[in-house]
């Protein structure tokens, strides 16, 4: 298969970008996307030039690490899974590929496909936990979780954080992120005592970071690479607005 | 000349971790806060570590390779971690525990580490429900379990196919919270590249900003290692594109001595290699072994027919297939543990009866379950990992039996450290996949996840105050001393080096062609005869990178192909290194297996008489021979016997 590539190019942080135009031939259907942009980082490298910058790890579809932008759609062509796991037969038939960065405030770009996520790392900070200590924690078994709540949980804590929420929603509202982690969260016994002090923290913290406001169009849950599903956010405003009407004073 | 003292505590075995922590020094809480400590990391091991010391009040810095701590490669663990809770009352208990984890590692692990090991396993359960973890559970509420190989009973918990994940989540949380308490600080895209010895005492690391390019010094009292393993020795294995194993590396090259680098877990259930153009290998959770059989045909005629493209699995008639693992080994029959089931791939497939187009392939394959069980339950079991084996072999596996072949998973060696997992630098700990202590010469299945929490949670937490106990004196260090100045212009020349070589082949030329000699010569069969060529070939392509690597751009700002470059001269000597272990170990045990040492059934044959060792090495200098020094393995308290997973 031969495709021109479109791609992102920007040197650092404080560089203005461009698109560049790339060609790659004979890439088996069998090669991954990102193996494809590996053959290109080859040729690149062995011309002298710098190779593109993308970030990847795990390439299964589980760091949430690889994060671009593929024809218009975070993550590439194909619905409910990474970039790194889609393969380049899903291109049959295309002839352009245009690759970008993640775009949004709170995602600068730090250098051509790679930008910075700290944010995400913040707004757990803020208190997308159980603050539990290491050690005197009661037995495993005490408090029986039913089986369709623990499931229900494991729906939302499956996001892996990489931001194709954040990129696909017109606002950039990073409700879907939050909502995951509140709902998983909300949804166990051992994540109720907080529950409350969790989602103000973590709102707060989505509006310092300079995340958009949800307006349900749900183009999040349409990208999402893990499929979190939209009841989540209603679940965050109902908690959310739980907290607000149980008054319980937050200290931050 | 080093001298290696594992510090066992005296008295019986079950005793031995108690009797340590009543007799440990500890810190009191207003010395805590005067002092540092450096975790490099933040999997299992390193985000746990971290957390705790947070906790306790040490002041903490950690570093990360990735943009974020949750990025690390723990992450992708999927099938479960193991604990003997005995919730399914089929006589489950620590020793049981103990005693498959030492067998399972064929009797070349230490007795001590494996039996803390299994005593703190259930703790390690607790704290993970504390923090949220969503593990499967029962209708009952209570939490499953499910069977993972070379054990009798179900004692492995799991969270779908993610467990990993969301153990390393549940890790990062508290992480997450004492880097808000302001406990710890994270250094992320921070790629550790020496550590700096003071006085004899590992007392701060060099490290380099991945995006900026910027040299940072950073000091501590102490710093843990937790940077997991060296697979990618291999260029194609399981491990994460990043995983590397060079800051543990630089502190062997520093003077910590290396543990068994030769051992290494091939995985029997990962998707085959497909072409040159591969950048890694997926794994497929060893879990599918609980419901999944796995065969080859057993006629050469029918196998050739399938690498054509001919015949289909489906067509092959039930009493032409051969269950291999069944019939070779009818006690544990699919859930023996990963390097019997490896072999025996190898075995069936190097006799021709190989499956794929290349022949280097094996069915895994599910129709008995689905019929015996139901679609929907083989779905909710596994359906993601069904899921991912689609979208990559572009084949679906409720119809066709998966693919699999063994692939590079996991390195049991690493850095040697003692039972409080300090290395043999005063100050350097090492925890999780990057020390070499609990899995002898082969890992158990759901272990890995066990042993990085057990290491980071609750072991290093108290074994490091043991050491503390005696810096509470010591003021904060500056990195202006001549130590320092010495580790960055050392760090900084080496750059310099890779990057005006201006050669003409690119990294990952270098790293497949060391892939290459390894997965021949120091793979799943090994052999005197090819180990020695292993050593002659890498030695040469050494000489070869440092003359002919090609790197763009410069040491400023981001420059991955030098990121990979300063890794591949790592690797280079690694492999060098794991060659010379193999070679040295004439025997058969776990993962390594000497093809001149096996039964007449082709079973691993040990030399217990002369091999009942832990091979430690040594540096002595650039291009000189390590030396090989020889921790003994007492088993005191269970009888060295052959592993047997036939009856």
């Amino acid at each position: 298969m031969d495709f021109n590539l479109k791609i992102w190019r920007q040197k650092d942080a404080k560089s203005k970008g461009s698109f560049k135009t790339y060609e790659v031939k004979n890439i088996s259907e069998d090669a991954s996307f990102l193996e494809m942009l590996d053959i290109l980082n080859e040729e690149l490298v062995m011309k002298g030039e710098m190779p593109i910058n993308f970030e990847n790890d795990c390439r299964e579809g589980i760091c949430g690490t690889c994060s671009l932008y593929v024809n218009g759609r975070p993550h590439g062509p194909d619905t409910g899974i990474t970039i790194c796991q889609v393969h380049m037969r899903k291109f049959r038939g295309m002839k352009t590929i245009v690759i970008e960065p993640w775009r949004s405030k709170a995602f600068p770009v730090l250098t051509d496909l790679i930008v910075d996520r700290s944010s995400f790392d913040r707004l757990i900070q803020a208190g997308g936990y159980v603050s539990a200590r290491t050690g005197g924690v009661p037995n495993a078994n005490n408090i029986p979780i039913p089986k369709n709540k623990a499931e229900e949980a494991m729906d939302a804590a499956a996001c892996i954080g990489c931001g194709a929420c954040v990129a696909s929603c017109k606002n950039a509202s990073a409700m879907l992120f939050v909502s995951a982690k509140v709902a998983q969260l909300a949804l166990l016994p051992q994540g109720q005592v907080e529950a409350k002090r969790r989602v103000q923290k973590m709102v707060k913290q989505m509006d310092i970071e300079g995340f958009g406001n949800c307006t349900n169009t749900g183009a999040c849950e349409a990208e999402c690479p893990k499929e979190i599903k939209l009841v989540n956010i209603a679940r965050l405003n109902r908690e959310f607005i739980g907290a607000k009407l149980g008054a319980q004073v937050m200290a931050m | 000349m080093v001298k290696l003292d594992a510090k066992i505590p005296e008295g019986p075995l079950a005793e031995k971790w108690t009797k340590y922590k009543s007799d440990q020094k500890l810190v009191n809480p207003a010395n805590k806060r005067k002092l540092e400590i450096i975790v490099v990391g933040t999997g299992l091991a390193g985000a746990a570590a971290a957390a705790s010391f947070g906790e306790l009040g040490f002041k903490v810095k950690v570093f990360g390779i990735h943009d974020s701590p949750r990025r690390a490669h723990s992450i992708a663990a999927q099938g479960g971690i193991n604990a003997t809770k005995n919730y399914r009352n089929d006589g489950d208990s620590v020793y049981r525990l103990f005693y498959d984890t030492i067998k399972g590692g064929d009797y070349r692990s230490r007795e001590a580490n494996v039996y803390r090991l299994a005593e703190v396993s259930d703790e390690i359960i607790d704290q993970c429900v504390a923090q949220g973890v969503p593990f499967a559970r029962e209708y009952s509420g209570l939490l499953d379990n499910r069977s993972f190989g070379g054990s009798l009973v179900s004692r492995t918990f799991y969270a779908r196919g993610q467990t990993g994940q969301q153990l390393l989540l549940g890790a990062y949380g508290a992480l997450s919270k004492e880097i808000h308490n302001g406990s710890c600080e994270m250094l992320t895209m921070q790629e550790v590249l020496d550590i700096v010895i003071v006085d004899g005492r590992a007392r701060g690391v060099v490290s380099r900003h991945s995006i900026t390019g910027e040299i940072q010094r950073h000091s501590a009292h102490a710093i843990v290692l937790a940077t997991g393993g060296y697979g990618n020795v291999f260029f194609l294995s399981t491990n994460a594109m990043n995983s590397n194993g060079s800051a543990a590396w630089r502190a062997y090259k520093s003077g910590a001595v290396f543990g068994n680098p030769s051992f290494t877990q091939i995985h029997p259930t990962c998707i085959p290699v497909h072409g040159d153009y591969q950048s890694k290998l997926t794994l497929m959770s060893e879990s599918l072994r609980n419901d999944g059989r796995i065969w080859v045909p057993k006629k050469l005629e029918d196998a050739k027919k399938i690498q054509k493209g001919e015949l289909k699995p489906t067509q092959i008639a039930e009493e032409d297939r051969d269950y291999y693992l069944e019939r070779r080994y009818p006690a544990f029959g699919n859930l023996v543990p990963r390097d019997v089931a490896s072999r025996a791939a190898k075995e069936r497939c190097d006799a021709g009866n190989g499956v794929g187009s290349t022949g280097l392939a094996v069915y895994l394959d599910f129709a008995d379950a689905i019929n015996r069980l139901g679609k929907n339950v083989i779905e909710a079991r596994y359906g993601n990992l069904f899921q991912i084996y689609e979208k990559i072999v572009d084949d679906n596996p409720y119809e066709t039996p998966m693919m699999i072949y063994p692939a590079v998973h996991y390195t049991m060696g690493g850095l040697w450290v003692d039972y409080e997992l300090q290395t043999t630098i005063p100050g350097l700990f090492a925890a999780g996949e990057a020390n070499f202590s609990d899995h002898g010469a082969n890992r158990l299945g759901a272990s890995a996840l066990m042993q990085g929490l057990s290491d980071g949670y609750f072991v290093i937490p108290y074994t490091m105050q043991n050491y503390l106990a005696d810096q509470i004196n010591v003021p904060f260090f500056k990195t202006d001393l001549p130590e320092f100045d010495a580790s960055e212009k050392k760090v900084r020349a080496e750059l310099e080096k890779l990057i005006n070589i201006k050669g003409k082949q690119t990294v990952d030329t270098f790293h497949k062609k060391l892939g290459h000699i390894m997965w021949d010569h120091v793979g799943m069969a090994r052999n005197g005869e090819g180990l020695k060529k292993a050593i002659t070939m890498i030695q040469e392509l050494k000489k070869e990178f440092w003359k002919d690597v090609k790197i763009p751009g410069g040491i400023d700002g981001k420059n991955m192909e030098l990121e990979k470059a300063w890794r591949m001269a790592d690797y280079l000597e690694m492999g060098e290194l794991m060659a010379r272990d193999g070679l040295d170990r004439e025997e058969s045990c776990g993962g390594h297996f000497r093809e001149e040492h096996q039964t007449p059934e082709g079973e691993a044959l040990r030399h217990d008489d002369k091999y009942t060792h832990v091979s430690v090495w040594e540096y002595t200098g650039e291009d000189k021979e390590p030396a090989l020094h020889k921790e003994p393995l007492n088993y005191e308290f269970i009888e060295v016997k052959t592993r047997n997973y036939k009856v």
